[in-house]
């Protein structure tokens, strides 16, 4: 069993954290996560034009590169947090130029070296899949796409086609980090996708507090968190202020279906 | 170099990739949407009432054909090749641009689309985009970066009575790229009723193929009204690049005329080993806004800032269709340095009392240089793609001359 499937066979929904590579001290921050009681974590890989991020996001990745982060480093980053914590799955998430700039073998394989299990590349949609699907194949680590409300039931044969580890469901039509999506809508739109898929769900965009992140809980496989993590990194004191958050948002998220 | 096809105007292929080129690189919340716009303008094609609507407006409101110009003086001038100019700065709203809004306003109109939006950098394709959505009532958002709002308040109060609201965006640099890069996020939030109309032959598929077709009137008149004043095709075309939509409206009619040389003109701003922005001279294959082109960037994909004294060139990548045709030899490039362009645009004042713009600056800069190497009997047909009433505060700043 993957680190990815085992994350999400533990009899209760998964807490699936992000934050951006090399926005601060990004092993602290992730160890926090992960003492938090994240069960899959997201690194995004920085990038000059973020342009499915909103500005906490945006803000991150600018960040990082001013700081001069490449992509060796958040490789780097990769590999040491595989060292630390050698069962918790590590997802990148990013946009396809950084992904593909060397080729897409190349990442692949370096990626599969540093114990990535997944990658989440946000613009390229199944129809450019041979941009990067192959070699990620090939390498064996996971290619989790996005589903969305714009994904109708036609298209959604393709979405899945060729996705492992789970499907990301994106609760809005919109970018990172600003509105919420109802949760009844969030509901139907997960039955529908598992109604078509075996893989497990997990839903972003959006959600920022345990209250919000218990209520999708209740009906999904997991839950993401960016934005809210993401605005933390900025902070003095970042590792406290990150594995206090998601302390709250594991305890809401595991729990929820417990109150039910 | 691959090999040479039958005829290089078959492509994209039916995925809208130009060979390695274009492609639909974007974030799934859009695809859908994508994938409706190839299916309406499929449609549009096929609907002889769309073409004919096109074209009475191209008539009527934008004032096409644009002349086909012999500039006597600049050929004298030069010693060399006959010069020949196709007008598409005497187009309603002073530029290129206006063919493709109509086009596309036309698209969104038929889909349904009750809000419009578009990215713009010196405000051209800006102004352009309010003014068809002033012409058919629809309201308008105008994405620009907040560095070219400052330096480009003409514009920016040109849209402003047009109806659009302008939106500053100061995000990364805050210019061209950051503006497209924000009008996608508004896109993405509110897919269902609006349209993007994008400023250039660039961005996902169908795209960089619906701006070249509404583009392409630029060079099917230019070769009917060049047979009819001299019964030839011309030996050379010319036209400035950006994104590519001027030069590729002029190119494509001729792309299968065998004896038709082409040269497309980038932006060489402060020189090829400073900042530039040209992307098929200094950049690489890699994947932005939607297609996969030549872009300037690092060695880890970043995208660089690009620079050009015309801010309608100022734009790191370049459309697809233009990276194929590199790639396959069919046409070539080459690049032209902002203080060369600025001594083009006081070339043609001079010379022919037209003021031009920045951007087609840049193509009379090169057609300087080639029409010296050519015989006089020889033809350069080259595009002015936009006029000059916008530019000459850069200009007077950089000669010196305080307005």
């Amino acid at each position: 069993m993957s680190r990815l499937s085992t994350a999400f066979s533990k009899g209760r929904p998964a807490l699936v954290c992000f934050i951006t590579a090399g926005d601060g001290d990004t092993a602290a921050n992730l160890d926090a996560l992960v003492a938090g009681g994240a069960d899959v974590i997201e690194l995004g890989m920085p990038f000059t034009d973020p342009m499915a991020d909103g500005p906490a996001i945006q803000a991150a990745n600018l960040r990082s590169l001013g700081a001069g982060t490449t992509t060796r480093d958040v490789l780097l980053i990769a590999n040491e947090f595989r060292d630390r914590h050698p069962d918790v799955p590590l997802v990148l998430m990013g946009y396809a130029n950084p992904m593909i700039r060397r080729g897409p073998e190349w990442f692949a394989a370096e990626a599969a070296a540093c114990g990535v299990d997944g990658v989440i590349c946000v613009d390229i949609p199944p129809e450019e899949d041979d941009a990067l699907g192959p070699a990620l194949r090939e390498n064996g680590i996971d290619l989790i796409r996005l589903a969305t409300p714009t994904t109708d039931t036609a298209r959604l044969p393709a979405v899945l086609e060729g996705s492992s580890g789970f499907v990301y469901y994106v609760s809005v039509a919109g970018i990172t980090g600003l509105q919420q999506a109802a949760t009844a809508s969030i509901e139907s739109a997960v039955a529908r996708l598992k109604g078509a898929t075996e893989l497990p769900v997990a839903v972003g965009f959006g959600v920022r507090t345990p209250k919000q992140a218990g209520a999708i809980a209740k009906v999904a496989d997991g839950v993401v968190v960016g934005s809210a993590l993401v605005e933390l990194c900025d902070k003095l004191d970042a590792p406290e202020h990150l594995a206090k958050l998601t302390a709250s948002l594991a305890e809401a998220v595991h729990n929820a279906r417990q109150l039910a | 170099m691959a090999s040479s096809p039958n005829s290089y105007r078959n492509m994209p292929d039916e995925r809208g990739h130009f060979g390695d080129y274009g492609g639909r690189y974007v974030a799934e919340t859009l695809m859908p949407l994508i994938l409706e716009l190839e299916t309406a303008y499929r449609a549009a094609q096929a609907d002889p009432a769309f073409q004919a609507q096109f074209d009475d407006l191209m008539a009527h409101y934008v004032g096409r054909p644009s002349p086909l110009y012999f500039a006597e003086r600049l050929t004298e001038a030069l010693g060399g090749a006959q010069v020949w100019f196709k007008r598409d700065e005497l187009n309603h709203t002073g530029a290129h641009k206006i063919n493709n809004c109509i086009g596309q306003i036309l698209l969104a109109i038929r889909m349904g689309k009750r809000k419009i939006i578009a990215e713009t950098g010196a405000g051209q394709h800006g102004v352009a985009t309010a003014t068809v959505c002033a012409r058919f009532g629809l309201p308008c958002t105008i994405f620009m970066g907040a560095t070219d709002v400052a330096r480009q308040q003409p514009n920016v109060f040109r849209m402003k009575l047009l109806g659009a609201e302008v939106v500053p965006v100061t995000s990364g640099a805050a210019t061209l790229k950051d503006a497209m890069n924000e009008a996608l996020r508004h896109w993405v939030a509110h897919v269902e009723d609006t349209f993007y109309i994008i400023g250039t032959a660039a961005g996902p598929h169908p795209y960089p193929e619906l701006v070249r077709d509404f583009q392409s009137v630029i060079g099917k008149e230019a070769r009917a009204q060049l047979m009819e004043r001299t019964g030839r095709l011309p030996d050379l075309l010319v036209a400035a690049i950006g994104g590519g939509s001027n030069a590729i409206g002029l190119f494509h009619p001729f792309l299968d005329d065998a004896s038709v040389k082409m040269l497309g003109v980038e932006a060489a701003g402060h020189g090829l080993d400073k900042q530039h922005a040209a992307s098929l001279a200094g950049g690489f294959p890699g994947v932005l806004h939607g297609n996969k082109t030549y872009l300037l960037q690092d060695e880890d994909g970043q995208i660089a800032e690009a620079h050009s004294i015309s801010a309608g060139l100022d734009y790191p990548g370049i459309g697809p269709e233009h990276a194929w045709l590199k790639d396959t030899g069919r046409v070539e490039y080459t690049s032209v340095t902002d203080d060369e362009a600025l001594d083009a645009f006081q070339l043609l004042c001079r010379t022919e009392g037209i003021i031009a713009a920045l951007e087609p600056s840049h193509a009379i800069a090169a057609v300087a240089k080639r029409a010296k190497e050519m015989e006089r009997d020889a033809i350069i047909l080259a595009n002015l793609c936009g006029r000059g009433d916008k530019d000459i505060f850069t200009v007077a700043e950089h000669l010196g001359v305080a307005m």
